[in-house]
Parts: structure tokens; C-alpha cells; sequence
């Protein structure tokens, strides 16, 4: 039990990756990583939602019916939501306003409703506890190193602390739409030729993917 | 927002401007996904186009005739979810009755886009935005169109780029798709300043 624990953890902070082999939920990805701290909030919601959300489908399996249960799962994933997004609005009003939209966007992201559907539906709710809380992890650490280097190449500062001093010039293309872009393409490529010549060696199952 | 927008205005800045998948980045994981082939891109293109509009106007009157006036505007994302839902389901019984040739080219489409999240991005905005009745019929039609455009152009690029050019391994997939689309917000770019949505 331990050791499937584990082994759910680990893979969804690397082989499993929901950023970097699946390529899921990539639209806040690129919306929210122009500012260090947005990202560590929005991060923190994903993390609560995916971990809870899987906990409830799990245990709710038994008893919802196949025909609607995506329609189940969304509806149970918009509750945690609009509790994270009231939460923001109480005590963090400022970052609840740049995030605009984003962080009500975390219903249709496609981490969580991949990880209730894939794994939440067919498992106990102690290891879909651990699954969501992973996959949240995993995609949380991506998104903060793109945020990292978006916001200092892109601002020169971090956290909203400028840290490189006069000579440096603000690469604003980093801040901007084209420079999400780019940047994740850029984070994606290492990695993926890391992985290919390795599953190249070892061949293993491909990846789910999931539109 | 800036209530003297007429509604082309808004139309036209969300396919240019403020284009929902370029700018907002939304819709970017069907949009990685389904761009392989001009042909499936047309048809999710549509289907996103219809959908949009239509539950952006819905959303509204939903959101301002009965969540306002109920003080439960935090219920917005369950309600936007559970109407765009539906509305999907309806459209997808209605198509299938009608035409057969609609459905097969509309059908498969339909039930990804309850999951696509430029259709709830565009309800969003609509409420931080402040639009009227009439705005956000042009934006949600605006935006659908300019996601269609995008993902058509995408689509094109990729097909020829799968005929001739050698893309490194590793950016095989999504992540050349990732280059090219930022190529594309840059050339959209180009039209900033013309007209201001945020």
C-alpha cells in the first residue's frame, strides 16, 4: 500500500508529469506565470482542488452513474473552486483581482478533471488523496520555474523585489503573451528529449492524453 | 467596461486584439490537440463559434436577471458551468435529430467543448468586464471567431510543416506548436493599440 503510494506520488512529479508528458492544463500555465507571487496562489488553489476534488469523486464512485459523471465531476470540482475564489476575495483581494478570470478557469483545466477522471473514478479515496495532491505538486513546480524565469528575464524581479540592478534591460516580450509561449516550448524541450531516449531504451506505455 | 463600445467594436478587438486564445491563452488544450488536420480544426472551430455566442448571451441574462438580483454572484461558476453544460447537451439532441451530416461533422466535437475553457473564460470576462446584453454577444461571437481563425492558421502551419520541415525530436507535438503560436501572438501583436478592451 505504502509502496503504491509512493509510486503515485513520485510518477506524477516526473514520468507522469500533467505539464510535461500530457501537456494538460496549460492555459493558466501561460496566464499567470508573468508574476511569481499570482502563480504561487494560483498554484496553492490548483493544489486544494485537484487533492479534494479526487478525494470526493473517490468516494462517490459507487454511486454515480457513468452516463452523467463528468457532469458530476465539474459540478463537484466548481464547489472546492468557488470556495478557493471566495477565500481569495476575503483575504488577498489585490491578487484576486489580477487573476481575474484564471482562477474560476481552474473548473475547466484539464489536470483535474483528468486526474478525477482517470484515476479518482477507479480508486480509494486515500491513494486518489495522494494522486491529486501530486499531480497538483507536479504541475505546480513547473509552473513556478516558468514563473521564475519569466518574471526576472521579463521584469528583472521576483516576487515583485527588483533584483537585478540598473544595467539590466527588461526583456518586456517575457511578460507578454508570446513570451509564455515560447518560454514553456522552451522547458517542454529539454525534457521531452530527456524522456524520449530514455523510454527509446526502456519502451514503456505512452502517455494518456486527453484533449 | 466602457459602455459606448458598440458591439462590433468589442466583436472585432476579440478576434484581433484581444484575440481569447493568443492574448488570454484559452482553449489551449483542444486547441494543441485537435490542430493536426485543417479539416477537424473547421469543424471544432464551428462548434466552439456557435457555442460561444450562444452561452455568452445566455450567461449574461443568467448572471444579471437572476444571480444579481439574488446576491449569489459567487454561484456564478457552477451556474456558467451547469448552463454551458446543458446548453451543449441540447444542441448536441437538436443537431442529431436534424441533420445527419451536421451531426457527424459537429457531433464528436460537441463534448469537448463543455471542458473547453475559452467557453467559461469568455462568460468570466463578460462579468470582470461589465459588458452589456449586446457586447457580449459581440465578444462571445468575437472571441469564437478569433479561436477559429487561430486554429485554422495553426492547423494550415502544421500541415505543411509536417509535409517538409525536420522538427527537432524533442519539440515534436506540442511543443513546436507552442513556437508557432507564439510567433502568432507576436504578429497579433501588431494590432494592439487599435482598439482597448482592458
Amino acid at each position: 500500500m505504502a509502496g503504491a503510494l509512493r509510486k503515485t506520488f513520485v510518477g506524477n512529479l516526473g514520468v507522469n508529469n500533467p505539464v510535461f508528458v500530457q501537456v494538460l492544463g496549460i492555459c493558466s500555465t501561460l496566464a499567470v506565470t508573468n508574476m511569481l507571487r499570482n502563480t504561487a496562489v494560483m498554484c496553492l488553489g490548483l493544489v486544494f482542488t485537484t487533492s479534494l476534488s479526487n478525494v470526493t469523486v473517490s468516494a462517490l464512485r459507487r454511486w454515480i452513474p457513468p452516463r452523467v459523471r463528468m457532469m458530476v465531476e465539474v459540478l463537484i470540482i466548481a464547489a472546492y473552486v468557488m470556495v478557493v475564489d471566495v477565500a481569495l476575495r476575503a483575504f488577498a483581494p489585490e491578487i484576486s483581482r489580477q487573476l481575474g478570470p484564471y482562477v474560476g478557469l481552474i473548473i475547466t483545466n484539464c489536470i483535474v478533471m483528468g486526474r478525477t477522471e482517470a484515476f479518482a473514478l477507479s480508486h480509494a479515496p486515500l491513494v486518489s488523496l495522494v494522486d491529486g495532491l501530486s499531480a497538483g505538486l507536479g504541475y505546480s513546480y513547473v509552473l513556478l520555474a516558468i514563473a521564475v524565469a519569466r518574471e526576472l528575464l521579463g521584469a528583472g524581479s521576483l516576487w515583485g523585489v527588483r533584483l537585478l540592478g540598473d544595467w539590466w534591460v527588461n526583456w518586456a516580450i517575457m511578460v507578454m503573451a508570446p513570451g509564455a509561449f515560447f518560454a514553456l516550448a522552451l522547458f517542454i524541450w529539454p525534457i521531452n528529449t530527456q524522456w524520449l531516449s530514455r523510454r527509446a531504451s526502456a519502451p514503456a506505455a505512452g502517455p494518456e492524453r486527453k484533449p | 467596461m466602457n459602455p459606448q463600445l458598440g458591439w462590433l467594436t468589442v466583436l472585432f478587438a476579440a478576434v484581433f486584439t484581444n484575440n481569447i486564445l493568443l492574448t488570454n491563452y484559452l482553449g489551449m488544450c483542444s486547441f494543441l490537440a485537435v490542430s493536426r488536420e485543417v479539416k477537424t480544426s473547421l469543424g471544432l472551430g464551428a462548434a466552439v463559434v456557435f457555442v460561444m455566442t450562444a452561452t455568452s448571451v445566455l450567461n449574461w441574462i443568467v448572471y444579471y436577471r437572476l444571480l444579481v438580483p439574488l446576491h449569489m454572484e459567487a454561484f456564478r461558476f457552477i451556474v456558467f458551468i451547469i448552463v454551458i453544460a446543458a446548453f451543449v447537451q441540447v444542441v448536441e439532441l437538436v443537431i442529431e435529430r436534424v441533420s445527419e451530416t451536421l451531426y457527424a461533422a459537429l457531433g464528436i466535437f460537441l463534448p469537448l467543448i463543455t471542458v473547453n475553457c475559452a467557453i467559461l473564460g469568455v462568460s468570466l470576462f463578460m462579468v470582470i468586464r461589465q459588458y452589456t446584453l449586446a457586447q457580449a454577444f459581440g465578444y462571445g461571437l468575437g472571441s469564437g471567431l478569433g479561436w477559429l481563425a487561430a486554429i485554422l492558421a495553426m492547423a494550415g502551419i502544421r500541415q505543411k510543416m509536417a509535409a517538409r520541415s525536420r522538427v527537432p525530436r524533442g519539440l515534436e507535438g506540442a511543443g513546436i506548436t507552442l513556437i508557432v503560436a507564439g510567433i502568432m501572438a507576436l504578429a497579433f501583436m501588431g494590432f494592439n493599440g487599435m482598439v482597448n478592451l482592458n
